[in-house]
């Protein structure tokens, strides 16, 4: 017995996210943790809940028992309903074939028993890894009112950086005419969001069509929505004003932690109308000790801190001993800074102990580029570990081996 | 085996009447993101005890909605859980009831327990503990009732409203008391934790109902002594009971100044003190804010100094308040310029820019829940 929803949401959270290195060696990108107690996926997932969406297909594909037992039942974003909630799916073995996910539309299209369950009229397409808050109850409406066939929210961006993204150009109305994938002349700089709603039988039209042509790369950007645009399909371009960052890479990864500071951040965690929810470890309270120093930051249960911690995001159970010094960096679950350690400029992963005296990243600013250690890893004392250096476990015997101190 | 907690949320409401104004004993807020129940459960949940009944006879609006369902201690489920027990048909004995009579006034909820043993605790003990030894002991010993004790020297309050048990050399309880005689000597104080055996739970029940018996330990406890098996266990970890605001004081701050005793408390990684979860985000430190020697929770924001405090959830403390040796509840805003030592202040109050309070260490200055100064 499955009750109808008006509207389902679909999250790919299967990719690689190989641009962050080795903080996505051992977990999917949509589980890297965030802004001290939240995982990337909290924000999709919150904006469901908040916009009234109770309905989530969670596509998962690449190292997925992280993401999954993040997930769990759902409870966190009080997604742990009878009728609905959230649902992890990954690829699945069918009588004539059993295929990864090979594309975001494949994903979909082989979860469309997923989405008949639930008879809705639209589906929203989501991704699993921008922080953003955002309300798409609104751009139902908006979809609603337009007679859209699809469509597509955008965000004004700066014509310099255009080209890095889709670019939706659209008439007075709102109306999509054209869409180029990174173009080298920006014509607008409407970038799309990568968050799509499609009425579902257009959306399940066009699938089951691009399932059977062998050309297709099965992605919604370049087959999709190029496919309905050239079929006269009616396209709108939802314009979204507010904070949205893309958090695929080292750099935009670590700046949008750097966003959450300050006395009025870019992008605020404490907002009471439209709260962002995570899974909690339920640890004490964080203690600071009695020659600590600590300037905007944020700090998070179960850490002790001793020594000084300056522009950061400490993520829960991170102990920063005494005389070390962590600034302009995002420390990670339960990281240890040993003593008269320094971290600047860094990411530094969960569980992994900075030995003392060692030299993390860039010690100067301005601001070079950031420095990433891995998970579970042991820094020897007085390793030194330079700026924009990626370290993971065999880059980490490289330098054991070498009695590389520098 | 089956095994039951039956946990006292209200019992000892008069011990500290300015944190129990509106909420039971059990939901006195305490190290930042707890409250006095949450040990009471965890402890049980981490000996094992899933079949959890809380007693409560009055203001429990707050302690029900911090138990919720009981997920946060994984106690919602189908068979056994989490049940809140207000007051029977009977009506509630009123304010300072005992134990007893407590148990009198739920009496048809427990008669459909058929429970081997159960665990009995009140929530004014802040300690981490594993019932398994007593519940063993009790067992081992065909006991009927076991009471948890520890020894100690009647220090600060500790000497009023408590009860001293006295024992043989085999453990066997040979009598109970409220007072006394000497203050210099070391006692066996109750813990108010006992293991009682399930069928003469529901003799002494029928017996205190009949005969209108008020206390378990004067009414029938001391009338029989030597026709039934009362023993003592003795537990001799971390302790602190939570006798008077100056004890709930004196306890906060132990944990800011001893590592030792936070750690028996916090630092056990297979018996975590589980709490209810509030999804507060990170605390934000602006700059200007000092903070040492301080435990805080998440949610806060602060831009002053703190020095060897405890800050609850969703705290602010404005630009240049400075905060010494203080207790603050959550959501309490404290405004540019305060500045407040030796302080207590219950949830949501606001304290607006300047204002200038201090207490001490032995009174601490206490402002009620709400209050706006």
């Amino acid at each position: 017995m499955y009750q109808k929803k008006e509207c389902v949401a679909m999250l790919l959270a299967g990719g690689q996210g190989s641009r962050l290195y080795t903080l996505t060696e051992k977990t999917a990108k949509p589980a890297v943790p965030f802004g001290g107690k939240y995982r990337i996926i909290d924000f999709p997932l919150s904006n469901c809940v908040n916009s009234g969406l109770d309905t989530v297909g969670v596509l998962t594909q690449y190292q997925p028992l992280q993401l999954n037992e993040y997930i769990g039942n759902g409870q966190p974003w009080d997604l742990d309903r009878t009728r609905g909630g959230v649902m992890v799916l990954p690829p699945y073995q069918r009588q004539q074939s059993a295929d990864w996910y090979s594309g975001t539309a494949n994903a979909i299209f082989q979860n469309l028993q997923f989405i008949d369950r639930y008879d809705p009229d639209y589906v929203l397409i989501l991704s699993g890894d921008h922080i953003y808050k955002m309300d798409y109850e609104a751009m139902l409406s908006f979809h609603k009112k337009a007679g859209s066939d699809c469509t597509i929210s955008v965000l004004q961006v700066p014509l310099a950086e255009a080209s890095r993204f889709g670019i939706m150009n659209a008439d007075e109305t709102g109306r999509i005419v054209e869409f180029e994938e990174k173009p080298k002349h920006p014509k607008s700089t409407n970038a799309s969001m990568g968050i799509y709603i499609f009425g579902t039988d257009v959306l399940k039209e066009y699938l089951i069509s691009d399932d059977a042509d062998p050309k297709s790369t099965k992605d919604f950007g370049r087959d999709i929505i190029p496919k309905m645009l050239a079929d006269g399909k009616r396209l709108f371009a939802y314009p979204f004003s507010g904070y949205w960052k893309d958090v695929g890479t080292i750099e935009s990864l670590w700046e949008a932690n750097m966003d959450l500071l300050g006395v009025t951040p870019s992008f605020d965690l404490f907002d009471q109308n439209w709260r962002i929810y995570s899974r909690s470890t339920a640890q004490p309270p964080h203690l600071i000790g009695p020659d600590a120093s600590l300037s905007n930051s944020l700090v998070t249960e179960g850490c002790e801190i001793y020594g000084t911690v300056e522009n950061s995001v400490l993520s829960d159970g991170v102990i920063v001993e005494a005389g070390a010094v962590v600034r302009e960096s995002v420390i990670m679950s339960g990281a240890v800074i040993r003593k008269n350690a320094s971290v600047r400029y860094s990411i530094v992963d969960s569980e992994t102990v900075i030995g003392e005296g060692a030299r993390v990243g860039s010690q100067e600013s301005p601001r070079a580029p950031i420095a990433v250690v891995g998970g579970s890893l042991e820094i020897p004392p007085e390793t030194v570990i330079e700026a924009g250096e990626m370290v993971n476990a065999s880059r980490l015997d490289e330098i054991r081996r070498g009695g590389d101190k520098r | 085996m089956k095994v039951v907690g039956i946990v006292f949320a209200n019992l000892h409401e008069r011990n500290i009447p300015e944190l129990t104004a509106d909420r039971t004993v059990g939901s006195i807020p305490f190290g930042c993101r707890y409250r006095l129940i949450d040990f009471t459960l965890s402890n049980m949940v981490n000996s094992g005890i899933t079949d959890i009944r809380v007693a409560t006879q009055y203001n429990y609006q707050s302690l029900m909605d911090h138990i919720g369902s009981g997920k946060n201690w994984d106690l919602a489920r189908h068979s056994g859980g989490i049940k809140v027990l207000p007051p029977d048909k009977q009506g509630s004995p009123g304010h300072g009831a005992s134990r007893l009579e407590t148990l009198k006034s739920i009496r048809d909820s427990l008669s459909s327990i058929k429970a081997d043993y159960l665990i009995m605790a009140d929530c004014d003990g802040i300690c981490n503990i594993d019932y398994s030894a007593i519940l063993q002991d009790h067992i081992d010993h065909h006991a009927d009732i076991t009471m948890m004790v520890k020894r100690s020297p009647l220090t600060g309050t500790l000497g009023n409203r408590i009860t001293l048990v006295e024992s043989d050399e085999n453990g066997n309880i040979t009598g109970l008391a409220r007072q006394p005689g000497n203050r210099s000597e070391e006692y066996d104080i109750f813990m108010n934790v006992a293991v009682i055996s399930g069928q003469y739970l529901r003799l002494i029940l029928q017996e205190a109902f009949s005969r209108d018996y008020h206390s378990l330990t004067m009414d029938i406890m001391m009338k029989q002594i030597g026709n039934y098996v009362y023993r003592v266990f003795r537990y001799d970890g971390t302790f602190a009971f939570i006798n008077s605001l100056q004890d709930y004081f004196s306890y906060s701050m132990k944990l800011l100044a001893d590592g030792s005793f936070r750690h028996a408390l916090f630092g056990i990684p297979e018996r975590p003190i589980l709490t209810k979860v509030h999804n507060s985000p990170p605390t934000r430190y602006l700059e200007g804010a000092t903070v040492r020697n301080s435990l805080v929770a998440d949610g806060c924001c602060i831009e002053g100094v703190v020095e060897n405090s405890v800050l609850f959830r969703g705290v602010h403390i404005g630009k240049n308040a400075v905060v010494r040796n203080s207790i603050l509840f959550q959501n309490d805003r404290v405004g540019p310029g305060c500045s407040l030592n030796y302080l207590i202040a219950d949830k949501n109050a606001v304290l607006q820019e300047g204002c200038v309070l201090s207490g001490h260490p032995l009174k601490p200055f206490f402002i009620a829940k709400s209050e706006v100064l």
